[in-house]
């Protein structure tokens, strides 16, 4: 075993590294950036969540919006830039080359590490997809910054930080973490979790184009294919108008089979809680929540769920919340719209029936007017 | 071969509980299990050791007690354990953990055997950054392989490795040359139990503990909180919505139809919206 160490206390970090004090050449980083993910011809749509948000912080900071792109040159690229445009930039870097037809590493995290470091932004936005948390950490260590992950909430302080809010301990409870003293300011932001902007027929503006530098014989990853998922329909979830989803409330993967009664007469996507994807009773890729997916439905019904931040930030965005649970002093009822108190086993056949009765019933008064 | 496997203890989150009046953490008594995510890293470790031949080393960084977690990884079948601890790390951020880790992992490679290959859970149960397994790769200059599903093919003579990585839509399916850095994807392999064999031993076996001095840890100002970019300036429990949820009252009627009425009478335009969706428009 290893000798105690002779090193003297470090003095107490929490202050010094708490007080804002920008060194002369970060000064010089000006602007706000969103990363514009694309990848087979399609640009993710958090991308244009993340617009939204930047448009934002850019407004409240007094500077240009930029989208960022990397990718193959060729029509979905050129489409994509004159996307940006429409969706708030004031103007869009590209960096276009064959080897950045399909993501990999080490080409793109120096396309955007070199970009980073020629344009100099204060803040880059990137979505929380497996592309983005990807290359955002291999990014931030590159540049030696921060990087926080999975903002619920991004603002502008009055000193002209970025202030980047996300749930903590497990999801029970929010921090707000600054990159004081680095730039750029990086965060990532998951799908769903900010809301679309609207779409404004723009023209393409400003394209600042960056060569790579880096040729296929530099690049040791190879893609060898690429299979693309046969089950489409659950992922799904995210984009559903109404979701059903169950929670340990529940009692046993016997009940939950209710909880998908009632979406398959609805016609619409079922989900749960953290429990029972931990339990091994339902599939990863519906659970619904920090860890899993962020939804933004009209209608929202949360059976036997108590309602845990770490499951709250999954469903802030839902128009209509609906909450069914014994328990009238459970979490879930300070956010939902709507609650009844009673056993979501006891209700949710009866609720199955009646609106399978309620919606045909609308069929009857649809066909008769 | 020699593989490291970066584990992290972390606080059974199912059982955290915050406290109702001063809403801050009620940390005692929550016990401490090896971050979930970890587990199907450590187990595609040794199946590759089991396959190949060579060591599992695994490596955590956290408080003296976080020697529990690999002591529970010694019984599952890693071969050796090293714990890095020190008042110095604490209060770290992902880019000061991977600072740390990756002086461990080369000390490590230099003091034990060369690593081929560093693997890590896809993130944390706790942080959920997902972070530090690329800033680790990055300090290390490794090959980064993230959410990978499946190791399909390992060449130790030709120093190449084949894997499955989940992206969006699909899964890549990447050649990569070794050292690399692999962040393994949950459900990915059934996680053996440990043996009794393994069990005992691992009581017994001697826990490798580094100082930051001990791991070869260059600058102590990029450790801990003072190397931490990143500042949490607060911590606060969510505001509740202004108005509670409004109580269903069935007065009489069904619950279920009383529910119903209500959600359309909030929402008039969704009887619509739902009448299409339940006809499968």
């Amino acid at each position: 075993m290893a000798q105690p160490t002779k090193t003297p206390t470090p003095a107490p970090a929490g202050r010094a590294a708490a007080k804002k004090e920008l060194s002369e050449h970060f000064k010089q980083y000006k602007h706000v950036w969103v990363f514009i993910e694309q990848e087979r011809g399609h640009v993710h749509p958090v991308s244009w969540e993340l617009m939204g948000s930047g448009r934002k912080l850019a407004d409240k900071l007094g500077v240009d919006l930029a989208a960022v792109l990397i990718g193959a040159p060729g029509e979905a690229l050129n489409a994509a830039v004159a996307e940006s445009f429409c969706y708030g930039a004031d103007l869009a870097y590209v960096c276009a080359d064959p080897v950045l037809q399909d993501y990999r590493n080490e080409p793109y995290s120096k396309a955007l590490t070199d970009m980073v470091n020629t344009y100099k932004p204060e803040v880059l936005l990137l979505g929380a997809s497996t592309l983005g948390r990807d290359l955002a950490g291999a990014v931030a260590t590159t540049l030696l910054t921060g990087l926080t992950a999975d903002c619920t909430e991004l603002e502008v302080d009055t000193d002209g930080s970025l202030a980047a809010t996300r749930p903590t301990f497990g999801g029970s409870l929010l921090c707000t973490i600054y990159t004081l003293n680095f730039r750029p300011q990086m965060a990532t932001v998951r799908p769903r979790v900010m809301p679309m902007p609207d779409r404004v027929e723009k023209p393409i503006a400003r394209v600042i184009e960056h060569k790579l530098g880096m040729v296929e014989a530099d690049i040791v990853t190879k893609i060898l294919a690429f299979v693309p998922d046969r089950d489409k329909a659950t992922s799904n979830l995210a984009f559903a108008d109404v979701v059903v989803s169950g929670g340990l409330g529940l009692g046993s993967l016997e009940n939950f089979q209710l909880v998908k009664q009632l979406a398959s007469v609805l016609g619409a996507e079922y989900g749960c809680s953290r429990p029972l994807v931990q339990k091994g009773w339902v599939a990863a890729d519906r659970q619904i929540g920090q860890t899993g997916k962020t939804i933004r439905p009209k209608l929202y019904i949360a059976a036997g769920i108590s309602g845990a931040i770490q499951h709250r930030v999954g469903v802030d965005g839902a128009d209509l919340i609906v909450a069914i649970n014994t328990d009238k002093n459970a979490p879930i009822f300070d956010f939902a719209h709507l609650a009844i108190v009673t056993d979501a086993i006891r209700l949710l056949p009866a609720l199955t029936e009646a609106f399978r009765k309620r919606l045909s019933a609308h069929t009857r008064d649809r066909i008769a007017s | 071969m020699h593989i490291v496997v970066c584990i992290k203890q972390v606080p059974d989150s199912a059982q955290i509980r915050v406290h109702p009046v001063t809403n801050t953490i009620m940390r005692q008594g929550v016990p401490t299990i090896i971050n979930p995510y970890d587990l199907f890293a450590l187990e595609e470790a040794m199946r590759l050791r089991d396959k190949f031949g060579g060591e599992v080393t695994v490596l955590t960084m956290g408080p003296p007690s976080a020697e529990d977690s690999l002591r529970k990884a010694l019984t599952f079948g890693a071969d050796r354990a090293v714990l890095l601890t020190d008042r110095f790390f604490a209060g770290a951020d992902t880019l000061a953990t991977s600072y740390a880790l990756a002086a461990a992992v080369r000390k490590i490679g230099s003091s034990i055997a060369p690593v081929d290959i560093v693997f890590t859970g896809k993130q944390t149960i706790d942080g959920d950054t997902a972070q530090v397994g690329p800033g680790v790769c990055k300090r290390l200059g490794f090959l980064q392989l993230t959410y990978v599903s499946k190791v399909v093919n390992l060449d130790l003579q030709g120093r190449s490795i084949e894997v499955e990585r989940r992206s969006e839509g699909g899964v890549q399916v990447l050649r990569s040359t070794l050292p690399v850095l692999i962040t393994m994807l949950e459900g990915t392999n059934e996680v053996r139990r440990g043996s009794m064999v393994n069990a005992l031993s691992a009581a017994r076996a001697e826990i490798v503990k580094w100082s930051a001095q001990d791991a070869g840890v260059e600058d102590i100002g990029k450790c801990g909180l003072r190397g931490s970019p990143t500042v949490v300036k607060r911590v606060f429990a969510p505001t509740p919505r202004a108005e509670k949820a409004a109580l269903v009252d069935p007065a009489g009627r069904p619950p279920a139809d009383a529910l119903i009425e209500e959600i359309f009478k909030l929402r008039p335009k969704l009887e619509d919206d739902m009448f299409q969706l339940a006809r499968g428009f």
